[in-house]
């Protein structure tokens, strides 16, 4: 016989028995809660109610309504008891909160009513809790509730941003996958290394040709190269983390456009008048006033679709009569009251039509993605990405960043080479390859409108470009051609309907389904839309507001096969007099 | 005297008490078997040994009598033992696997005047009950150790919580059965505030008078964190007797400088020395390295060649080839491809369990290891007796195996196996008596190789051989709040396998690395070069016998007789570990080598009810330990009790550390 063997419970033994301490725990926890709140229904603000929430709040930290009801006696205390004695309470009271978050360091309830304590406190240690913020974040560096809480201590105990940026150095450092960190740094940096104002005097009466990017939040370009070297430290060493590629792209700048008029339009015909915004707005609340020929005039503005609520085209018809003489010459001025500034135009005699608007040049269009940075930064920031493309061909990070920096420094010098690295996103990140083709088509938009920006002509033509989606129709409010042909497109948006000047619509050979954005184009003439998928007969209901449509192009779609379809389509189309089917 | 005697009948009986026999013990004993543990020596772990400054000194001491002490061995006693159809294999007397010990010391040897007025650390109690046992206790027990190992949280919980506290860390968890006193005196010696010190000379004097806070190890090593020496400790719940700190950086030494090796993603992201393409560049290495074994088309051209020529062919810069080879896979300029490779896995594999290197290091020193398997074993009933060997071994001449033991006492001792670590074997029952040999320093110095923002890290340094037919040389250097050394001091240890003496091996590396004065007490002079060494205040040299190559074929004994070789001379413990496992499998194939203890909890005493378990078992226990003469270990029942309680019985440790068989 073996002796000197010790004998150990059974598994079924030690489940039982933790079974029972179980219940027995639970029975405890109820009866105690029920007191709780017995009590606090009869109003009793006492010790003995501290006493209660403590034990309870001491296994569940998250139980919110006990520390409502600690709040509760807590201020009744406060007027019954001397200054020294409320201090202690709410010392003790902090010491308990700790041991509460020892139990759950993410309950809401502990953290909340911690930030309450400190305002009861005529003079809180901030010491101790920035020490206690340190603590849990070193444990959990992404418990968000910590680090909330931490941004109330550091504004409340006046920290310095320096120290604020030495203590993101210190947490990156041990680990720079922590976005958290990374981000805080970008909210500090502006503080602590602003950008220099700029040498010229601040505009008085903005004009609508200065520059149109607002340089806010930058930082100094001595500190901006410590920071491209700290974000490629990180990717050079693990290029699949993205934090360091998003803090990279916010370090290379995200300007914002500054808000203007960017263009009017006015014509004789319909003596309407559209007017494209720098971003989407809602024109009514705006304050946008229109005077003609130095008469403000009572106007209403819509929007191009009704679907668009917030938009950045918006056309309003003029009183009867007051354009419709040619021989008569207008000025026209928008006023946009709210970010006072404005834009004139000029309709001469003889002309039909005027408009007038900053030429979209590629600086201020499109490259308020990427960058305001200077060239040469960016120029060395491709050349670093491109060294680390030769080392992971594979990785997305890289090859997105080196597509977004290309388009910064010269979009349509480099449209070859991004188009190769979209491929090859395409590749290495097929869940994300829907995304990777509307990037895309959106960039080859662009650099179409910057062409035709060029080339001054009013025919635009975006055939066999791979699209998947349409953007930036806002830039093309005076195209009167518009070709997309053999794309990849599913459906005409909403947006669509911006093209106010369009005549004639080419898009064969994609797979539309929807012509929503076919909608009171009021120049439209031609539509082609062969080999496409429109289906059904009310898929076309909204080419009848389009009033000027008299040819039709449907060979190639599903909806030949309705029936009575011919005569279906001229009850709905009356004018429509050349119709392929 | 009957308590003079020991039971006549063991299971097993295993002669010291380094880390391999302490490991098969506390297996044997988890498992049922009934065992004798002893040592001829007065401390635990034998060459696995810590030692107080003090308590080295007196080793040292003993190593030189020892060299002139003649044996005279008394055959008469045991002859008379001797029944007919037996035989007998003698054991050694003589502890051989030490030698070409040699001290120097550097600290001024004059007294200090101010020490007395500032009396802060002097105020201080002694570290720990162990060391008291160590010095005091003659054929003691494992009792007074319990001291040092009430502490039942698991090392993995430990360190999560504790890491991130780094300074107040060792103060924290330091010591959970000090007195409160003591307790209460820590924090003003803990490392937090060394200032004071580090401006302040060190004397010998100091060194001697502090000499408690010193626990010096005679081997150096490191325990990998996914090692099978911490999968044992977790696994067989032992990790509960003791407390770690994470080694915070590795170092090595390129042209003189001593420099950071970026080796977790952390280094290298913050690290100064490599360019973002080197970056790049190690990292994707390390990333292939981690499963190599899926990509064999990268390395099957190397798998003859040696891992440096892979790493060339990598293009890999020199400075990485460097990195890899000497600090991350610690490997010669000769191992093979996959070797290597293997190599570097492992310590990948190890980085981040615990900390952002992949080693740990036992609080006390690595001597606390086999001490707490010792533990284990006395916990399910294993007897202990130091001071107190094996004269000979009784051999069955029919079936040619070793039926019983003479203990040095005289007494014939029967057991079915007997585990013996190497240095009591006879150079008769050899097959072989040329050794490898490991050659060890042992220094104390003023300052960190590498001073950084935090003074209290435990740096691992890799040297490259400084010459190409030299041995790369392993550098540990241990800082105060590892309970290793004295505050305002480090505890230096450098190992290399031997090719000369542990002197001619190590001193070119010493004076590379630190400032070695002429004259003692010297202070290197104002802006020289010197300045910026730290100062050796002592050194020993000494080598220790690498018998880790034996095995069971290099000995003429019976196949019941396991020898246990000595430490190796690599930076893990695998392989004592596994060769604990494979003697102990060889003793019972059939049963479970270390599995977990049970929860104190968890564990019933015969006819007690739950509520009276703990008594039970102790009063049970002390009656046999009275009858059997031998002191027992403290039932675990006490140990998981409440700290209340637990400070009582730290009161009562010392008596049971002072037993009435001294002899």
């Amino acid at each position: 016989m073996m002796h000197g063997r010790v004998k150990v419970k059974s598994t079924a033994q030690q489940e039982e028995e933790k079974r029972k301490e179980k219940e027995e725990k639970l029975k405890a926890f109820v009866t105690a809660r029920d007191a709780v709140l017995k009590k606090r229904s009869a109003g009793e603000h006492d010790e003995e109610a501290l006493q209660l929430t403590r034990q309870l709040l001491s296994s569940n930290p998250d139980f919110a309504s006990l520390w409502n009801y600690r709040r509760e006696v807590l201020l009744q205390l406060e007027t019954s008891r001397e200054k020294d004695e409320v201090q202690k309470l709410y010392e003790s009271e902090l010491h308990f909160i700790e041991a509460c978050l020892k139990v759950n360091p993410k309950s809401y309830g502990c953290w909340h009513h911690r930030t309450w304590v400190n305002t009861r406190l005529s003079q809180p240690d901030w010491t101790r809790e920035l020490g206690l913020c340190d603590r849990c974040l070193s444990l959990d560096e992404r418990n968000f509730h910590c680090w909330d809480y931490r941004r109330v201590v550091v504004k409340e105990s006046g920290v310095s941003v320096e120290q604020e940026l030495q203590f993101t150095d210190r947490l990156i450092g041990s680990n720079f996958s922590n976005y958290s960190s990374w981000h805080y740094r970008s909210t500090l940096l502006p503080q602590l290394h602003p950008q220099p104002a700029p040498d010229s005097a601040p505009n008085t009466s903005p004009s609508p040709t200065t520059s149109p990017q607002a340089h806010s939040h930058r930082v100094c370009e001595e500190q901006l190269l410590k920071e491209y070297e700290l974000a490629h430290n990180a990717f050079f060493t693990d290029p699949n983390d993205q934090s360091a590629w998003f803090y990279y792209r916010w370090l290379l700048g995200r300007a914002e456009r500054e808000e203007m008029i960017s263009c009017v339009y006015v014509s004789r015909e319909g003596e309407r008048v559209s007017v494209a915004f720098s971003k989407p707005v809602h024109a009514q609340s705006e304050g946008l006033m229109l005077v003609l020929d130095g008469q403000p005039q009572q106007v209403e503005w819509r929007s191009t679709h009704p679907r668009l609520r917030h938009s950045p085209v918006w056309l309003c018809d003029l009183p009867p009569g007051s354009i419709s003489d040619i021989s008569n010459e207008h000025n026209l001025t928008i006023h946009w009251t709210e970010k006072h500034t404005h834009r004139d135009c000029a309709l001469y005699t003889g002309c039909a039509e005027s408009w007038c608007r900053d030429s979209a040049t590629d600086q201020e269009l499109f490259r308020s993605e990427l960058s305001v940075e200077k060239s040469s930064v960016l120029q060395a920031e491709l050349q670093s990405c491109n060294q680390l493309l030769e080392l992971e061909p594979q990785n997305k990070w890289c090859l997105l960043t080196i597509i977004l920096l290309m388009r910064a420094l010269d979009p349509l010098g480099h449209e070859k080479e991004t188009l190769t690295h979209f491929q090859a996103l395409k590749e290495v990140d097929p869940m994300r390859s829907s995304y990777y083709s509307d990037l895309c088509s959106k960039f080859l938009i662009e650099n179409t409108i910057l062409k035709m920006e060029y080339a001054e002509v009013r025919v635009f033509s975006l055939s066999n470009k791979n699209l998947t989606t349409l953007c930036h129709l806002d830039q093309l409010l005076f195209v009167t051609h518009i070709n997309l042909s053999s794309n990849q497109l599913l459906r005409l948006p909403p947006q669509f309907a911006m093209l106010q000047c369009l005549e004639v619509l080419e898009a064969d050979d994609n797979a539309i389904e929807s012509l929503e954005g076919l909608y009171h184009l009021p120049k439209l003439e031609e539509v082609s839309l062969r080999n496409n998928q429109i289906c059904k007969l009310s898929d076309l209901e909204l080419l009848a507001s389009c009033t000027k449509l008299t040819r039709l192009d449907l060979r190639g779609n599903p909806v030949h096969r309705t029936a009575h379809i011919e005569s279906e389509l001229s009850q709905l189309l009356p004018l429509v007099t050349a119709l392929s089917l | 005297m009957a308590a003079e005697e020991l039971p006549s009948q063991f299971d097993v009986v295993i002669l010291g008490t380094g880390l391999t026999e302490s490991v098969i013990a506390a297996a044997l004993s988890r498992v049922g078997q009934n065992v004798l543990h002893l040592d001829r020596r007065n401390y635990y772990a034998g060459n696995w040994a810590s030692f107080t400054f003090n308590g080295l000194l007196s080793w040292i001491e003993e190593y030189k009598n020892q060299q002139e002490v003649q044996i005279t061995e008394s055959e008469q006693v045991w002859r008379s033992l001797i029944d007919e159809g037996e035989d007998v294999v003698p054991l050694s007397s003589v502890d051989s696997s030490i030698s070409n010990l040699e001290v120097f010391c550097y600290a001024s040897e004059e007294e200090e005047k101010e020490e007395e007025a500032k009396g802060l650390l002097t105020s201080c109690q002694p570290m720990n009950a162990e060391t008291v046992s160590e010095e005091t206790a003659g054929d003691s027990t494992v009792t007074g150790d319990d001291a040092t190992a009430a502490d039942a949280t698991t090392q993995n919980e430990e360190h999560k919580f504790s890491e991130p506290k780094e300074e107040q860390h060792t103060s924290d968890i330091s010591e959970p059965s000090q007195s409160q006193e003591e307790k209460d005196s820590q924090p003003i010696s803990s490392p937090a505030d060394p200032p004071v010190e580090v401006e302040k000379k060190i004397t010998y004097q100091k060194l001697v008078k502090e000499g408690r806070r010193f626990n010096i190890d005679l081997v150096s090593k490191l325990m990998y964190s996914r090692g099978a020496l911490v999968d044992l400790l977790i696994k067989s719940n032992v990790s509960r007797y003791a407390e770690f700190k994470n080694i915070g950086r590795i170092l090595t030494c390129r042209n003189g400088k001593v420099e950071q090796v970026p080796c977790s993603r952390a280094d290298v992201f913050a690290s100064k020395q490599l360019t973002v393409v080197e970056k790049r560049m190690l990292m994707k290495f390390l990333t292939f390295c981690l499963d190599f074994e899926q990509h064999p088309e990268e390395y099957k051209d190397y798998i003859e060649k040696p891992f440096r020529d892979f790493l060339k062919n990598k293009k890999l810069t020199e400075n990485l080839q460097d990195f890899i080879l000497h600090s991350i896979a610690m490997v010669t300029q000769q191992t093979l491809t996959e070797e290597g490779l293997k190599a570097t896995q492992h310590f990948l594999r190890c980085l981040g369990r615990y900390g952002n290197t992949p080693f740990l290091f036992p609080l006390y020193g690595l001597g606390e290891i086999p001490q707490c398997f010792c533990r284990m074993c006395a916990v399910f009933g294993g007897i202990y007796c130091l001071r107190h060997s094996v004269q000979c071994l009784v051999v069955d001449k029919a079936s040619n195996k070793v039926k019983a033991v003479i203990d040095t006492r005289g007494q014939k001792i029967s057991c079915s196996h007997f585990v013996v670590e190497d240095s009591y074997i006879r150079d008769e029952q050899r097959r072989s008596t040329v050794y490898r040999q490991i050659s060890r320093a042992v220094l104390i110095t003023d300052r960190s190789v590498l001073p950084s923002e935090s003074d209290q890290q435990i740096s691992l340094v890799t040297i490259p051989p400084l010459e190409s037919s030299a041995p790369a040389v392993r550098m540990v250097e241990l800082c105060s709040s590892s309970m290793t050394c004295m505050p305002g001091t480090y505890l230096v240890h450098l190992t290399c396998s031997s090719s000369g003496t542990a002197q001619e091996d190590l001193a070119p590396v010493v004076s590379e690395l630190f400032h070695v004065s002429t004259i003692p007490g010297e202070e290197p002079s104002e802006g020289a070069e010197e300045r910026s060494k730290p100062a050796v205040l002592w050194v020993m040299y000494f080598n220790m016998r690498d018998t880790s190559a034996l095995d069971s074929s290099s000995y003429s004994l019976p196949s019941n007789v396991h020898v246990c070789t000595g430490p190796d001379g690599s930076l893990g413990s695998d392989c004592s570990i596994k060769l604990a496992e494979s003697v102990f499998q060889h003793i019972l194939p059939d049963e479970e080598f270390c599995p977990p203890a049970p929860n104190p909890e968890d564990i019933i005493y015969d006819g007690d009810g739950p509520q009276a378990e703990g008594h039970g078992f102790e009063e049970s226990v002390n009656t046999e330990a009275e009858e059997e003469g031998a002191a027992h270990e403290k039932s675990p029942s006490t140990e998981s009790s409440e700290p209340a309680e637990m400070d009582s019985v730290t009161q009562q440790a010392p008596s049971d550390t002072t037993p009435s068989t001294e002899e």
